[in-house]
């Protein structure tokens, strides 16, 4: 069976078991299709949450993030894991106690206040919409060079999956779905892991191997600091090469109260039965969660090292195109490779420094050079940097360290084809999330609480239904025509978390001094400070005002990382103007009083 | 508030305190602010700064939240707070 025939197969089974399983849990309730009836196991819901929160960033990006910033890698790390702690111990029981079924609605019924709910749907809907333009656009891409269909083709299949069991089965649909999503995601990602792995170190488990020695002696990370150092980079475990410490600093925490800010996160833990399975729960989903994101720091290393020890050899003076392995010529003709021949050896080096112009090759349409290569219409100066022994000729998009990593080792088919089901089922798993908590907001914030009180669950249900069909189709269009924003918006989504949604949650369970005049203004402070920020450098709708470099930073904080500062902005704001206004009602005490307790 | 349930979030916030203090020292403490002086220690080819930040800082994490969650459903039995 050749490669492209077996990829149909293993994604056509992967589509077929998550269908299966929609069919078999459809939700007959609003509360089966917003929060799956209540009834899910706490290890089954954990599973379910690391499905929902790890995407095709996640799963296809962050392997390769990490292989080219080395250290700073670890913000991700960090960042996206660090955010379960808070969630256990912060928010999740106490709005599990709460016990409806949004998370504005918890906002607007602590704060007895429309306003503070409507702001945060609209917060929900934006972070939400972002998100998930990214994970359609993730399985057009999965579909497009491993399917070899159009981006469209497979972007509207995609499409189709999500809808069938989404409006269908709602949150009860979903939660299943995610926990078969995670078993095709994690066996994909781990099993090409344990074999490269193997292959280097000799030891199968990657989190070790990552710190074992190499087979011709020596520790791997030291011979990969040693070698990137020969090609001019910076050592790969040295701290601090291309972000200063308070900018690893602010991201980090950023990433972290983000996550823990995330509505359709949040709502994950509205779904099991009781409050300590809500904190059981959000440790198990950081179990599954950790399996993946400690193996990707070895993916990532391994993968820097094949790709330096491939391009140039092991005499490490660069390889003739003539003899380079396919995977090159593969990618090449994807666009996500490009070659140079700076000093005209003809060989294929790889070193610090940009070959190209901007860093992007641009291509001469189809037109090959002399080598047969692709011809590129902007190369660089070609000059060495620093202590390397030749110009860096080659251009490595990071989304292929994961995609291609498997071809450059060798591996067996079955595991390429294993990689793209597993692509497909992170960025499907995440998007029928995001679009769950968007048409629950829309049917249950806005319609029933807001806007149309009087209609009845059967309507509220169909309403649901219809929203979640609205949203879907709007994400395929994002996803088919991604505005020019999408991929400056991740730090928008977690800033905004961060900045506007996790202080008031947070300040409603922990504060029962904190009243709407307190919440709405540190809400709106911290979402106009981290938004402002944002588009100031990177231009959201408008030009930057600014350019986007350390200097013209605030404290030598990134955009990436200003929502840790606007998320004390929030904080400060909320506690110096609730002392200021009159205290919250009794009602509102008890009810603070009340979720505090288990019982 | 009940001076039991007073008594009992008394606990869980000094619980919560302590947790996140280990939560802030793997993390920010030895992964980022004293990464330099700990990189000049190994743990097998891990400079150690390194694997806090890339490993070590998860694994204590999840032991963080299930010590986390069998301390508070002791706490629970203890103010009579748990759910049947």
């Amino acid at each position: 069976m050749d490669l492209q025939t077996l990829t149909y197969l293993v994604v056509g089974l992967s589509f077929a078991l998550y269908i299966g399983i929609a069919l078999w849990s459809r939700a007959s309730s609003t509360s089966e299709f917003y929060v799956a009836g209540k009834h899910v196991h706490p290890v089954a819901n954990g599973m379910a949450t690391a499905a929902d929160w790890m995407s095709a960033a996640s799963f296809i990006s962050m392997a390769g993030l990490i292989a080219f910033l080395g250290y700073e890698g670890g913000v991700y790390l960090m960042g996206w894991t660090g955010g379960y702690v808070l969630l256990a111990m912060l928010l999740a029981p106490y709005l599990r106690k709460f016990g409806k079924y949004t998370v504005p609605e918890f906002i607007g019924d602590r704060y007895c206040s429309q306003v503070a709910r409507v702001v945060a749907v609209i917060c929900l809907i934006f972070i939400s919409f972002t998100y998930v333009a990214g994970q359609m656009r993730g399985v057009g891409i999965v579909f497009s060079r491993f399917l070899e269909v159009p981006l469209e083709t497979g972007l509207y299949i995609g499409m189709g999956v999500v809808f069938i069991y989404a409006v269908l089965g709602g949150m009860k649909g979903i939660t299943y779905t995610q926990v078969a999503q995670y078993c095709v995601l994690i066996f994909a990602y781990t099993v090409p892991a344990v074999f490269i792995a193997f292959q280097f170190t000799g030891n199968p488990v990657p989190q070790l191997a990552l710190g074992a020695e190499t087979g011709d002696g020596g520790y791997l990370l030291a011979r990969l600091d040693g070698i990137l150092e020969d090609l001019g980079f910076g050592r790969y475990t040295g701290p601090f090469n291309d972000k200063s410490m308070v900018d690893v600093f602010a991201i980090t925490l950023a990433l972290m109260v983000g996550t823990a800010g995330l509505p359709h996160v949040i709502v994950r833990f509205f779904t099991v039965p009781k409050v300590r399975d809500a904190r059981r729960s959000a440790g198990w989903a950081l179990v599954f969660i950790g399996i993946l994101y400690t193996t990707a720091p070895a993916i990532g290393a391994l993968a820097r090292i094949n790709l330096v020890t491939t391009v140039n050899g092991v005499e490490g003076t660069g390889t003739d195109y003539q003899a380079i392995p396919d995977w090159f010529r593969t990618w090449e003709n994807a666009g996500l490779l490009a070659w140079v021949d700076h000093n005209g050896d003809g060989k294929v080096q790889y070193a610090a420094g940009e070959a190209f112009d901007g860093g992007r090759p641009v291509f001469d349409e189809d037109k090959r050079t002399g080598a047969g290569a692709r011809q590129v219409t902007n190369p660089g100066p070609g000059i060495a940097e620093g202590t390397a022994p030749f110009a860096n000729e080659i251009y490595v998009d990071r989304d292929i360290m994961v995609l291609a990593n498997p071809e450059i080792a060798g591996l067996p088919d079955w595991v390429v084809a294993l990689i793209a089901a597993g692509g497909i089922a992170a960025a499907l798993s995440t998007a029928a999330g995001l679009l769950l908590v968007i048409s629950v907001s829309i049917s249950h914030d806005l319609l029933k609480s807001t806007f149309a009180r009087q209609i009845s669950e059967k309507s509220e249900l169909l309403a649901g239904r219809i929203a979640a069909a609205v949203a879907i189709v709007i994400a395929g269009y994002l996803g088919l025509h991604p505005p020019a924003f999408v991929a400056q918006v991740v730090a928008f989504a977690f800033g905004l978390a961060a900045s506007s949604l996790f202080p008031v949650i947070l300040l409603g369970i922990f504060s029962k001094r904190m009243n709407h005049q307190g919440a709405i203004a540190g809400m709106l402070s911290g979402l106009i400070f981290t938004t402002g920020y944002i588009i100031w450098f990177k231009g959201v709708f408008i030009a930057p005002v600014a350019e986007n470099i350390s200097a013209n930073w605030l404290l030598g904080i990134s955009p990436e990382g200003i929502g840790a500062v606007g998320m004390v902005i929030n904080f400060a704001v909320a506690l110096t103007v609730s002392r200021l206004t009159a205290p919250p009602p009794k009602a509102v005490v008890e009810m603070v009083e009340r979720i505090r307790v288990p019982l | 508030m009940k001076p039991e349930a007073e008594a009992y979030w008394k606990a869980n916030l000094r619980l919560i305190c302590g947790s996140l203090l280990i939560w802030f020292v793997v993390s920010f403490g030895f992964g980022i602010l004293l990464v330099e002086p700990l990189n000049k220690f190994y743990l097998g080819g891990y400079p150690l700064g390194f694997w806090f930040s890339q490993q070590g800082s998860i694994y204590t994490f999840i032991l963080l939240i299930f010590f986390y969650t069998w301390r508070m459903n002791h706490l629970d039995r203890k103010y009579h707070v748990d759910e049947v």
